[in-house]
């Protein structure tokens, strides 16, 4: 009994796909090249940025007793499912000429892409921080009022002693960036040696049909993905038997 | 420089949960020597430790240090039953109180080593706090209760669940402490600890003082017949 034709097809793709991503790997393809390291460039500004303020954020709630707290925990966990769409047609809105940041000239440019895979990622790596220092929190509390530190050196002491949680905190929101397409496509524009980034570039040769050329570029996506989350946790030595 | 003590505490009362754990209160911590705290479970022990270390506060009346009160957790040192260690190395551990306190690197190190030597730490300075074993963990939490030199030194159990070799050196260490001149308060279910460390004894039974005295004499001829009860080891209620 032969297989199904759709099937043949399907596989016939990935196989070209493959073989694709390896050529394009194998011969340093300049346009390859070009737009790996725009998008490196873009999510990984994107997510230092989100880190720097998601961070301190979850730990600020963590800690802080305020009026609203829970509400506001329950704000920034919602804003975890932000539809990326939105964002990108907000800061559209926010950069484009007529917009209170217009003066700028920011719209299609990298930076446009920055500044909306932040707000994406902000709320991620703030929830996701929040949760992590919340724990260890409840675990230093009395230890740390007994020691008479102030907010900002328990704030400190949280988020140096969450590290390894809040690692995995800036990967999530790496990798929730660096699959990002509908948010990067509205703000950059997906402008050839401009904006173009590794995502955009899928979703344009899917829509001109080139199904292996697509499917090449995902696999360096996804290569890529796996390539910077095993280098962090290898520097951070997370895994090392011993250590925390 | 004007003394922590005396601590004088009236009225106190503490409640959680709609019930009063601790209370009404009264006592008197005078500066020198060792008090131990005992009483059966749930008799308000810990709740008045942290009440004096100003962990939990009183719903009623006052506690009244011989300095301001927001220099007085400055001047203690708490070590928990269960001890709290941060996710760092040993000697990052006993030497985190002074880098808080704005000590210099280099100088809370040093002290931190010497300090781990006199707790017998030296060997693991560099190792993962929470891979010591309960005993070398509770003699960190000692070491870094000690770093600061406090004036009071309040210990909650701290040699609960420990065998028999880590209690003694604990109060090896504990015994130096108060030789050099520290004011002691520990709460201990161990009789024999509190014989062999203490100067006096407060008995606590239902959240308050039911008695206290002199350590030899209170374990020789107890007032109280729930103190006598207590000591004789019956279920007390």
């Amino acid at each position: 009994m032969g297989s199904h034709p759709y099937a043949d097809v399907f596989v016939s793709e990935i196989w070209q796909g493959a073989v694709s991503a390896f050529w394009l790997v194998v011969t340093l393809d300049s346009d390859l090249l070009e737009i790996t390291l725009r998008s490196l460039q873009v999510t990984l500004t994107a997510v230092l940025i989100a880190s720097l303020i998601g961070m301190p954020l979850g730990a600020f709630l963590a800690v802080r007793r305020f009026r609203r707290r829970r509400a506001t925990v329950a704000i920034l966990n919602a804003l975890m499912g932000l539809p990326p769409v939105v964002v990108g047609l907000v800061v559209y809105l926010l950069l484009s000429r007529a917009g209170p940041f217009g003066v700028f000239n920011l719209l299609f440019t990298p930076t446009a892409m920055v500044v909306a895979q932040v707000v994406i990622v902000t709320p991620l790596i703030a929830s996701i921080s929040h949760q992590a220092i919340r724990e260890l929190w409840a675990q230093y509390h009395d230890l740390l009022i007994s020691l008479n530190a102030t907010l900002i050196q328990r704030t400190a002491t949280l988020l140096f002693d969450a590290r390894r949680a809040l690692l995995t905190a800036a990967l999530a929101g790496f990798g929730r960036a660096i699959g990002e397409v509908g948010a990067v496509m509205i703000v950059g524009g997906n402008i050839d040696h401009a904006t173009r980034v590794l995502t955009t570039a899928i979703a344009l040769e899917t829509s001109k049909g080139n199904f292996a050329l697509a499917l090449g570029l995902g696999y360096v996506l996804i290569a890529l993905a796996v390539a910077v989350s095993l280098a962090a946790h290898l520097l951070s030595r997370t895994e090392r038997s011993g250590t925390w | 420089m004007v003394s922590l003590l005396p601590l004088k505490i009236e009225n106190a009362t503490v409640r959680a949960g709609g019930r009063t754990l601790l209370g009404p209160l009264n006592l008197t911590l005078d500066g020198g020597g060792t008090s131990a705290l005992i009483g059966p479970n749930g008799a308000g022990k810990t709740t008045l430790l942290r009440l004096i270390h100003g962990l939990v506060r009183p719903r009623d009346g006052s506690l009244a240090w011989h300095v301001p009160v927001a220099h007085a957790r400055a001047r203690q040192s708490f070590v928990f039953q269960h001890p709290i260690l941060l996710r760092r190395s040993v000697l990052a551990n006993i030497g985190f109180p002074l880098r808080l306190a704005g000590v210099r690197r280099p100088d809370a190190t040093g002290r931190a080593k010497k300090i781990a030597a006199d707790v017998g730490l030296s060997d693991h300075l560099a190792a993962p706090a929470m891979a010591l074993s309960a005993g070398e963990k509770q003699k960190l939490a000692l070491a870094r209760a000690l770093i600061t030199e406090p004036e009071l030194l309040i210990l909650d159990e701290p040699t609960a669940n420990l065998d028999g070799r880590s209690k003694r050196e604990i109060e090896t260490i504990l015994k130096k402490a108060i030789a050099g001149g520290m004011r002691v308060l520990i709460a201990t279910h161990d009789m024999g600890q509190a014989e062999r460390l203490a100067d006096e004894v407060v008995f606590l039974f239902h959240g308050k003082v039911h008695e206290r005295g002199e350590a030899a004499g209170f374990f020789a001829s107890p007032q109280t017949p729930a103190a006598a009860a207590f000591l004789r080891g019956d279920i007390l209620e």
